[in-house]
């Protein structure tokens, strides 16, 4: 596969508001210590593109991630944001313009949430009306909402919601890098796939320039347009798309890290929108229900997938219950799940497994419906990028036999 | 609605992982006792004292020690020498604290801590005798002497909070583009108020216990009633400076507690 296949072009919500990374024979050396944390790294990361870099503790991941906001200065080498040496200009003007999120949000305890998000802003010398409606606006984008926890100190947020306000605070002042060191670590694996999903819905938008140093191969291939397998001292066993790497490692040791079970790993590879979505009958609420239940006896529906004013799905009654009112009812959004379409199969089936109806809705933007995933299409998908890989495999077979031939 | 069955919506968990019920200020059992029970018994021991005063018979010597007059200027010496000695001590082991944590100081930590030790391992009467030896007597030399006492747990605390802000906080406070001193005022040092604010009341204590040695030369305070006691072998003189004294122990040691409540950062 090329890399275009899965870099944002195939996603062409926002404009790119990210700038290009590039390092340059980057190297770390502490005194003192025989082997070089970081030899010799060069690297060029494309604006609006999520890199992740993977790597057993102690490969230099880190050390190479607080080197692009210079909390670790390089020994030598130039590490280029936008084609501007990062060392043109102060340390601290230069922190400012890259967003830094950390493991478990590290947010500051004495400080309300609001406060926290507005450290930068308040560094850079916004006025306080801009500030507060960046905090607002933040708070929502991340999927807290203001007026609940504005006010509130990390105390008394849960760990997903504290990692959230971090992401805010690290994007509050708009930089074009972000910077994301384990940042989803330290909650429990049901809220990051939730995180996870919000980010890649976040930066479908915003479209920034992402580094996220993690140790988990399976959030790489999630969250990574490209993936950056880093050996011991920083030095790279595969930088590609994950397509590619799960399909041709590199080397033993990419083969050994991505671990065994590819095909499985496929499944949380694979996005729910490049499925084909089920168009199932939909109503809007308050709609007269004689139209809505004919409409799906037509299509021979079961169920109606309710929407609200702004197309968001709110309800997914069977057509008895429908039949029972004049008028087409919603619930509380927040009862129904759904997915959203960057989710991977791995999610969709998950989630079906625990739906009534066997099958899920899968949202957009800002939870705009788009359709309905069943399990009959994940397979489908399944099998069908089986027969294309076996096939492949045969052709690679081939040309090894000619090659051995020749 | 005669629905036998389940509504299909399927319902899984809420809309994300559930906050915990805290509030943003944690106030504990212990620390309302501690903050109830010391000033009613202060009062209680008080009022009993009062009411013994008025009761009792003295003899001219007691009469003229035990007069309210006295009593009220000795307790008011008592609490300047206390207040201006803390108020120095803290105005010079805070910032001295932090300065032994920032990087080139940091060396020097143990050797400070070292000696303000030995200073508070030596004997006060020693330490207030050998000031007044050198500086004479008065109420300066007293205020010397009971700051350099208690300096010792304000400044241990002060090095010790501030190394105990979690490290991640710092680094996360520089990597948003805090400049050094922004990190140390803004999330540091609001974050080692408790700790610091503990050694304060501790040394609070400290100066008030000692300052009854202040009367040795000559800077007032109760101790002088104790002392006349002693000299004049009256019981009811050196029960009454032992009381005082404790009870002025006991409401400054409260003092220090409500400021330490106070003075804690929201949200931790």
């Amino acid at each position: 596969m090329t890399q275009t296949e899965s870099s944002p072009g195939s996603s062409p919500e926002g404009a790119i508001s990210g700038a290009e990374l590039r390092l340059e024979n980057v190297v770390k050396r502490y005194p003192g210590q025989k082997a070089a944390a970081v030899e010799s790294l060069s690297l060029t990361i494309p604006a609006g593109e999520i890199v992740a870099f993977v790597g057993p503790s102690g490969c230099g991941k880190t050390t190479s991630l607080k080197m692009i906001n210079r909390l670790i200065e390089p020994t030598s080498g130039t590490i280029r944001l936008d084609g501007e040496d990062i060392r043109s200009e102060s340390a601290t003007s230069l922190r400012r313009k890259i967003g830094y999120v950390i493991q478990g949000g590290s947010l500051f305890p004495h400080m309300t949430v609001a406060t926290n998000v507005a450290v930068v802003p308040k560094m850079l010398g916004w006025d306080s009306k801009r500030i507060a409606t960046r905090v607002d606006e933040l708070l929502d984008l991340v999927g807290l909402d203001p007026d609940r926890y504005r006010d509130r100190y990390p105390r008394e947020l849960s760990g997903g919601q504290q990692q959230r306000v971090g992401v805010a605070r690290g994007l509050a002042a708009d930089p074009p890098v972000l910077l994301m060191d384990e940042p989803f670590g330290a909650v429990d694996p049901i809220t990051r796939q939730r995180l996870q999903d919000e980010l890649i819905s976040i930066q479908r938008e915003l479209r920034k320039t992402i580094v996220c140093v993690t140790h988990d191969i399976d959030e790489a291939i999630k969250l990574g347009d490209r993936i950056l397998i880093l050996q011991e001292g920083a030095k790279i066993a595969q930088y590609d798309t994950p397509d590619t790497i799960l399909a041709a490692p590199a080397n033993d040791f990419v083969a050994d890290f991505v671990g065994a079970g590819s095909s499985l790993k496929q499944l949380s590879l694979t996005r729910v929108r490049s499925l084909d979505l089920g168009q199932p009958t939909t109503a809007h609420v308050g709609e007269d229900t004689g139209p809505v239940v004919r409409r799906a006896e037509e299509a021979g529906d079961d169920s109606v997938v309710v929407l609200d004013d702004r197309d968001r799905p709110v309800a997914w009654p069977w057509l008895r219950q429908v039949r029972h009112n004049d008028r087409v009812q919603s619930t509380p959004r927040e009862l129904l799940v759904t997915l959203d379409q960057a989710a991977t199969l791995n999610d969709a089936l998950d989630t079906m497994l625990t739906s009534a109806h066997s099958k899920v809705i899968v949202t957009g933007d800002r939870d705009r419906y788009l359709g309905v995933v069943d399990f009959e299409s994940v397979t489908e998908h399944m099998r069908r990028t089986e027969r294309d890989a076996a096939q492949q495999m045969q052709d690679a077979g081939g040309h090894e036999a000619v090659d051995a031939d020749g | 609605m005669a629905e036998s069955r389940p509504a299909p919506v399927p319902v899984v968990e809420s809309d994300d992982d559930v906050a915990p019920e805290q509030s943003a200020r944690v106030i504990t059992r212990e620390m309302v006792i501690m903050l109830v029970v010391p000033p009613v018994l202060v009062a209680a021991v008080f009022g009993a004292f009062v009411w013994w005063r008025q009761t009792a018979e003295l003899d001219s010597v007691e009469a003229q020690q035990l007069r309210w007059g006295v009593i009220r200027s000795l307790m008011w010496e008592h609490v300047q020498l206390t207040l201006v000695s803390a108020a120095i001590v803290v105005l010079v082991a805070v910032p001295l604290g932090i300065m032994l944590t920032r990087g080139r100081f940091r060396a020097a930590a143990p050797v400070v801590v070292g000696i303000a030790n030995a200073g508070q391992a030596a004997p006060s009467v020693g330490l207030i005798v050998l000031l007044f030896l050198w500086l004479d007597g008065g109420f300066w030399t007293a205020i010397y002497a009971l700051s350099l006492y208690g300096i010792l747990p304000v400044l241990r605390n002060t090095i010790v909070g501030i190394q105990g802000v979690d490290p991640t906080l710092v680094e996360a406070g520089r990597g948003l583009g805090m400049t050094g001193a922004m990190t140390l005022f803004r999330i540091e040092v609001p974050l080692a108020i408790p700790v610091i604010m503990a050694g304060v009341r501790t040394s609070l204590v400290l100066i008030a216990g000692t300052a009854s040695l202040a009367c040795f030369i000559d800077a007032g305070g109760l101790g002088e009633i104790l002392q006349t006691g002693i000299s004049l072998f009256r019981f009811s003189l050196m029960v009454t400076g032992a009381v005082l004294i404790a009870l002025l122990a006991l409401l400054i040691e409260w003092l220090g507690r409500v400021l330490e409540l106070a003075t804690r950062p929201k949200g931790i």
